[in-house]
């Protein structure tokens, strides 16, 4: 059986709109990393204010914003877009068949709608199904929306129902049980401090505080400040750990040659991965990093032909849910040696201005709209590239990685980069 | 459009309480589907499955298969909707080139759920949840809309009924079939005026798995492959006072789209059997009428004069169709896999007779706001 490899454009059918080609016959040649169906540019990105509560806007309204913003971006209209995909988790704001719910946000009348639910990562989840529909030659131009309005929710209680009702539910201690214990484990194991997870909250909320308008919590912060938060599950402390927040996110995705006619410098996708192995929290506890971060970056990082993730990237946007991940996640990605979180957040190079800034944005402890979350860092990954991240731009970023976490410790990972392939 | 085979299909029996879990009833059509296919979990190399959290009672529900369908080792990704949308992201990603072979899997029960409730949910929370509004009274709202419109009958609607039970009787999978006449559906407990009892889809437990495979797969592994030749989805406005709840634009535009991939110029003599979800006997009406095998308002007669009957010129739902299992999710999932079959010739006693071109049709949201429909082919 022939697998992931080259592949070349061979028929072109018909457009839906003009006649002219909806699908691309994909064939198989040889294993060759990065060719892709249809190559897929992101060509704009546009988010809401976030905010704790924003009031004055419903759920559909939210989305509105952020769509109009990001076909704004793009000088592009409704009329452009052939698909759709929206995500979010019901439980939070209680609306059952969003995908039909929000077509009043975004204008979907008599548009291909399409709804992708994963947990923490369906932004993530998301943005990589609007890649498919491109990449599969079936649609052109599509929009994706996540997005997420915490304050209509009691968080914590309506994720206490993702655990499995028998076994874990009584006892399971929301979204930050599970991160904490799995900090614990690598603070015993590479001798790791509360400290190196301050250094963390301080780095991400600091870039939102300066750079990023958009971001929720906009305050600087100390290590002091950090160590002196209550602990809400140890070894983790109030300022450790993201908020919960309201907000939407729209990224538009477009077939290469729509992609190069909508703006000059679309940010191309080079490689995905994705990796949700676990069904019960326990099946992820026996290690201290986060193993399905490890496969989807190999995945990923495989199909877009980077070798030395620290080396080749320039500026990475990640879900990290609590400051703690910051520390213990990095050797996942292959930014560091193992146990050597602790000194590679400390050296400063993932600050800004150093070799691989992290989190520009602010990243997910600034701002958590949690269905957006995944797909603002997509967002925020493309602007990035795009050379439009305005105040918090990476100098000539031209390798760019997002990442999602969520569900069940599980994983997705976007390389996007200004070259249409690597070497 | 080519490329694309189904290569395995499998069914749990559709029934009002099945005691097996979620996790059970998708760890059962996973292996089905892939000994029907030839298949081992190892030739899957992704997934795509079909969750509510709604109809779970879970938030991400789709950790409770994640094991079961065997997504814990492979890229997947899951579907918030109709197994027909899953199938439409599972295409997707064969034909982007990084996949090969794609596992796709629904699994409901109704039995441990409100239908009322989970459906009520489904509208605008603060000016029409407290109407009272449900899959069963604005469906009742759309029915009246539609047989106002064109002078429909209860009848007419009735016949759909009978006829998909009947034709339940030949479907070992089927919940309900039942020898009925128009005279007991009408008798039938009145739900929400013109809906009856018989009229509308039961509650379900049950589950379905379909392989999906690029060509070079599907021919080299499989003998009977069926084609994805078409697919196409569109959805209609939200507030059911918005739209013209008569009018069928959502789904025209999605066979549309379908019919144009497929080359299909004329649906009522190309398609040989259709299997579409009725999840109220006016609904199948309504739907022949948006896929183009009559004229708007023609439904009424064309199931007076036995057109979509066994062994009349277009078979809609010889299965049963949804009236005779509603596990939701599934249930167009059901519809692509007993189009699978009819295509293979194993469908038993509910076989077309020299069945080449199937559609198959799922729905989204309240009163099919939301369609997604496919053209199947031998």
């Amino acid at each position: 059986m022939e697998s992931k490899g080259h592949v070349d454009k061979a028929t072109v059918c018909t457009s839906f709109k003009n006649e002219r080609a909806i699908g691309t016959l994909v064939r198989f040649r040889g294993k060759e990393h990065g060719k892709m169906g249809n190559r897929v540019g992101i060509v704009g990105a546009g988010q809401t204010h976030h905010r704790s509560k924003i009031p004055q806007c419903n759920g559909q309204e939210l989305i509105g914003i952020a769509v109009r913003r990001a076909l704004e971006s793009a000088d592009l209209t409704m009329k452009d877009i052939d698909a759709v995909v929206i995500g979010n988790m019901d439980h939070f704001e209680s609306i059952n068949y969003v995908d039909m719910w929000s077509v009043l946000g975004f204008g979907g009348y008599m548009k291909p709608v399409l709804k992708v639910t994963t947990g923490g990562t369906t932004g993530s989840a998301v943005g990589h199904a609007a890649f498919y529909h491109v990449a599969s030659g079936l649609f052109d131009v599509v929009l994706a929306i996540g997005w997420e309005q915490n304050s209509e929710s009691d968080t914590t209680a309506a994720i206490v129902t993702h655990c499995e009702p028998l076994i874990e539910r009584d006892f399971y201690g929301g979204a930050i049980g599970g991160l904490a214990a799995q900090y614990s484990m690598y603070m015993d194991k590479y001798g790791a401090t509360e400290e190196d997870a301050a250094h963390v909250s301080v780095r991400d909320r600091g870039n939102a505080a300066r750079y990023n308008p958009y971001a929720h919590l906009r305050a600087e912060i100390t290590v002091e400040d950090v160590m002196k938060s209550p602990y809400i599950s140890y070894p983790l402390r109030l300022l450790h750990m993201c908020p919960r927040s309201d907000g939407a996110c729209a990224v538009l995705f477009a077939r290469e040659e729509k992609a190069t006619k909508i703006t000059p410098k679309p940010a191309w996708i080079l490689g995905l991965g994705s990796s949700h192995r676990s069904t019960y929290l326990g099946d992820e506890m026996g290690l201290a990093g986060l193993h399905s971060l490890e496969i989807a970056s190999k995945q990923a990082y495989e199909m877009a032909g980077i070798r030395e993730p620290f080396k080749q990237i320039d500026v990475a946007e990640m879900y990290l849910p609590a400051a703690s991940a910051g520390v213990s996640w990095m050797e996942a990605m292959g930014f560091c040696e193992e146990g050597g979180g602790p000194a590679f957040i400390r050296s400063g190079v993932t600050n800004m201005g150093g070799d691989l800034p992290i989190n520009p944005s602010g990243g997910v402890i600034a701002t958590n709209c949690i269905g957006a979350t995944g797909l603002i860092r997509i967002g925020e990954a493309a602007l990035q590239i795009m050379g439009k991240a305005e105040e918090r731009q990476v100098p000539d970023a031209k390798i760019a990685v997002a990442t999602g976490f969520g569900g069940c410790f599980w994983s997705d990972v976007m390389i996007i980069s200004s070259l249409r392939q690597l070497d | 459009m080519e490329g694309v085979a189904i290569i395995g299909v499998g069914q749990t029996r559709y029934l009002r309480v099945n005691p097996n879990s979620h996790d059970e009833m998708a760890f059962e059509v996973t292996n089905k589907a892939l000994e029907d296919a030839g298949l081992t979990i190892e030739d899957i190399d992704n997934s795509v499955t079909c969750t509510n959290d709604f109809w779970d009672g879970r938030t991400i529900s789709c950790m409770t298969v994640t094991d079961a369908t065997g997504s814990s080792r492979v890229p997947t990704t899951n579907v918030e909707g109709d197994g027909t949308y899953g199938v439409l992201m599972g295409l997707m990603r064969i034909l982007s080139g990084h996949h090969n072979t794609t596992l796709v899997v629904a699994q409901s029960k109704g039995s441990i759920s409100i239908p009322g409730l989970i459906t009520n949910a489904i509208f605008d929370p603060l000016c029409e949840r407290m109407l009272g509004l449900d899959a069963v009274s604005s469906a009742a709202l759309q029915a009246r809309s539609y047989m106002a419109k064109y002078g429909i009958t209860e009848e007419q609607c009735a016949k759909v009924s009978v006829k998909n039970h009947k034709n339940a009787k030949n479907n070992p999978y089927a919940q309900l079939p039942l020898d009925i006449t128009v005279e007991e559906v009408l008798r039938s407990r009145m739900l929400a005026d013109p809906i009856k009892l018989l009229d509308a889809s039961p509650v379900s437990d049950g589950a379905c798995a379909v392989i999906l495979a690029r060509e070079s797969v599907a021919k080299t592994k499989c003998e009977k492959p069926v084609w994805i030749r078409g697919v196409g989805h569109c959805s209609d406005t939200y507030h059911l006072g918005d739209r013209d709840l008569s009018d069928v634009g959502a789904l025209a535009s999605a066979a549309k789209r379908a019919y144009r991939m497929a080359g299909i110029k004329n649906p009522r003599e190309e398609i040989h059997l259709a299997e579409i979800y009725d999840a109220f006997s006016y609904m199948e009406l309504m739907w022949m009428e948006g896929l183009g095998f009559c004229e708007r308002g023609g439904g009424g007669s064309l199931v007076d004069s036995g057109f979509s009957e066994m062994g009349g010129p277009l078979p809609v739902n010889p299965s049963g169709g949804v009236l005779s299992a509603h596990p939701v999710l599934v249930a167009g999932l059901a519809r692509i896999a007993e189009a699978v079959l009819q295509l293979r010739g194993e469908a038993g006693d509910r076989q077309v007779e020299g069945a080449k071109v199937a559609l198959a049709h799922g729905i989204e949201g309240a009163c099919g706001q939301g369609h997604c429909v496919y053209v199947l082919q031998k």
